[in-house]
């Protein structure tokens, strides 16, 4: 038997790099000893993204996009389909979880300094993946056709009207008509099935391949390779992914799903922020609803764009606020990565940059008011100062020495 | 038209649509009661379908998670109905029913997830005579709703009254017109809870299995991780 599965494996191998491949990335690929709880996010983004797709096709077989019947379509998933209702929450629950686990996963780059080099192209893709991800959920928001799909999709739409000269047929150009419609609907699907989902697996390989080519970082932001065994080359802090890492991971999924599981069954709709009650008004295109907000993960950004009282001004603040992330790499002159090894001036930033960024994420939930409207501009800019003072404050920062090998 | 439409959404989202500002009372309801629900299904064909629809949820699903028979679901519940596999759908018209009340009624599968199972309890115990209205009566929880008081022999009539309490606030307050429809009035509410109960339980019929799924998941979670965690535990004895 023994023997059967290694001339195959042999045969494969003459064929296609298996091996190698699972040397490279999992047995072989030396990883710093010492991950804590920061480091489980990267396996749980993928987790959530295989089940994303997962269940997004079976989804995809009994939705209709269709504006006369995407609505009726979901509540037959909801009711006629067997465990339609399942796949449903996970989907619509793994969305919100999905930004959880990304925006978790963005901070610890955040604390621990891994953009810096060599990891700037890591961080640059997977910025992009965020971007990616942002388009996914909304354009996903928009199937099941309720007044919060459509209203919202009408409002975000729209801000591209306000780019100057070609704004106006640009909105018309993405919603295939002058309103949201069956026709933007039917696009969206595509887009959300298609398109989006293929982009987004490609920059998950290639964030990945780039990852491992660079190394990971670590909380203590010391390079590992720096400190190899003369002997076998292999870095002395490292461990292989492959069994440590994948059996960390493994303890890491299963207590991801029980809290994923509790919100499914229990929590599906997370008292509206997760499914808005008003979602379940069929989209009305003559009635505006009296209240639109977009669902929790893009409320900081919305808060910016409402802050700003040109909306040409407030649609380039929004968009300024996340493509500043692609800058970060650059805009960190501190000598060292990990915050455990930053002065209290990065500290006290991060600190009101954490602040902010939670504070716009409730005001974007909350309706205008001015308190409202003075907090968002205050926190807007907190959380830009974060990013534009930071090659001043992270250069006069007083760092501690980093250590020779990594800590527990 | 739709920058106008998007300046009001964008500026004025205080626009005042179809809810007044009234005090949610505590629905209190319970889909895990079987014989509420019943009674509940059981307004709801009578007063309710006359106008609304339940277009998502079937006759079938209604009689396996509420314990009715075929024979109990054609002889209580089925008037128009003839196999139950149907929907519970109407024969009025959208169109008609605009031209006779000044909108569709909506179809009433997700009301409760929509509107909350507070607000339809508040909602059907807030009717109070208006003569200013077309059809003699208003509702408190819905301003100028379009919807007559369809119930009202089960309630009795109420009315606004305008009090001031001690400390000179105003407060609107709905008292019976009559005082010997007290007795109804109660019987009134039980009712109304139970017809909120099945609103609710149409809603969403998959919560009475999700709860009960939810526990066996969540248990075989919990033992998975420990042998998850022990086999971390194993593996990185020799990590130091």
């Amino acid at each position: 038997m023994n023997k059967i599965l290694t001339t195959s494996l042999e045969w494969i191998d003459t064929r296609y790099p298996l091996t190698k491949l699972w040397n490279e990335h999992l047995a072989e690929y030396y990883a710093p000893k010492n991950f804590n709880f920061w480091y489980y996010f990267g396996s749980l983004a993928l987790l959530v993204l295989v089940l994303q797709i997962a269940t997004g096709i079976f989804l995809a077989t009994n939705y209709k996009p269709d504006a006369q019947l995407a609505f009726a379509s979901v509540e037959y998933i909801m009711r006629d389909v067997q465990y339609g209702w399942l796949l449903r929450y996970m989907h619509s629950v793994g969305a919100s979880f999905f930004f959880i686990i990304v925006y978790l996963h963005m901070f610890r780059a955040l604390i621990y300094g891994s953009y810096k080099k060599p990891r700037e192209l890591l961080w640059i893709i997977g910025v992009f993946i965020y971007l990616c991800l942002m388009a996914e959920a909304f354009l996903g928001y928009l199937l099941p056709w309720g007044q919060m799909s459509y209203w919202g999709a009408q409002v975000i739409i729209s801000l591209f009207g306000a780019i100057p000269f070609v704004g106006e047929e640009l909105a018309v150009w993405i919603r295939g008509d002058f309103v949201i419609s069956d026709a933007t609907l039917n696009r969206f699907f595509a887009y959300h099935v298609v398109l989006v989902p293929l982009i987004l697996l490609a920059l998950v390989a290639v964030h990945v391949i780039a990852l491992h080519e660079v190394g990971s970082n670590n909380p203590d932001g010391i390079e590992i390779k720096k400190n190899k065994d003369p002997k076998t080359g292999i870095p002395v802090d490292g461990i292989p992914f492959h069994p440590y890492y994948t059996v960390k991971d493994i303890m890491g999924v299963a207590f991801f799903l029980i809290l994923f599981a509790i919100v499914i069954f229990y929590l599906p709709e997370m008292g509206g922020y997760f499914l808005e009650k008003n979602n379940f008004f069929p989209a009305d295109p003559m009635k505006t609803p009296q209240h639109i907000e977009p669902l929790w993960y893009f409320t900081p950004f919305y808060a910016i764009l409402r802050a700003v009282p040109d909306k040409l001004i407030g649609v380039v603040a929004m968009g300024a606020s996340i493509v500043v992330l692609f800058l970060l790499p650059w805009l960190d002159r501190s000598p060292v990565k990990s915050i455990r090894y930053k002065g209290w001036i990065f500290k006290l930033a991060l600190f009101l940059f954490i602040i902010s960024f939670i504070g716009l994420g409730y005001l974007g939930l909350q309706p205008p008011s001015s308190a409202a409207t003075f907090f968002a501009r205050l926190f807007s800019v907190i959380y830009f100062a974060f990013f534009l003072l930071m090659p001043w404050y992270s250069k006069i920062d007083k760092t501690k020495p980093v250590p020779e090998r990594v800590t527990h | 038209m739709r920058r106008l439409i998007l300046a009001l959404i964008l500026l004025l989202p205080n626009i005042v649509h179809a809810s007044g500002g009234v005090a949610l009372q505590k629905a209190d309801t319970d889909i895990s009661d079987t014989a509420s629900l019943q009674a509940g299904a059981k307004l709801f064909v009578n007063y309710c379908m006359g106008c609304h629809s339940a277009n998502y949820i079937r006759f079938q699903r209604i009689g396996k998670d509420l314990d009715l028979s075929d024979e109990e679901l054609q002889e209580n519940l089925m008037f128009t109905a003839e196999k139950v596999g149907e929907t519970l759908s109407i024969a009025m018209d959208g169109t008609d029913a605009k031209r006779w009340f000044g909108v569709a009624p909506p179809d009433l599968s997700v009301i409760a997830r929509a509107r909350g199972t507070d607000w339809l309890y508040t909602y059907l115990l807030s009717f109070y005579l208006d003569p200013s209205r077309p059809l003699g009566v208003n509702n408190l929880a819905f301003q100028d709703v379009a919807m007559p008081h369809v119930l009202w022999e089960q309630q009795g009539w109420q009315k606004l009254v305008h009090t001031t309490d001690e400390h000179g606030h105003e407060k609107a307050e709905l008292v019976l017109v009559n005082e010997a429809d007290q007795e109804k009035a109660e019987k009134y509410q039980k009712e109304v809870r139970d017809l909120v109960n099945f609103l609710d339980y149409v809603g969403e019929p998959a919560k009475l299995e999700r709860y009960s799924l939810g526990g066996k998941v969540i248990a075989f979670l919990f033992i998975f991780f420990i042998f998850a965690y022990l086999l971390k535990k194993e593996y990185w004895r020799d990590v130091h």
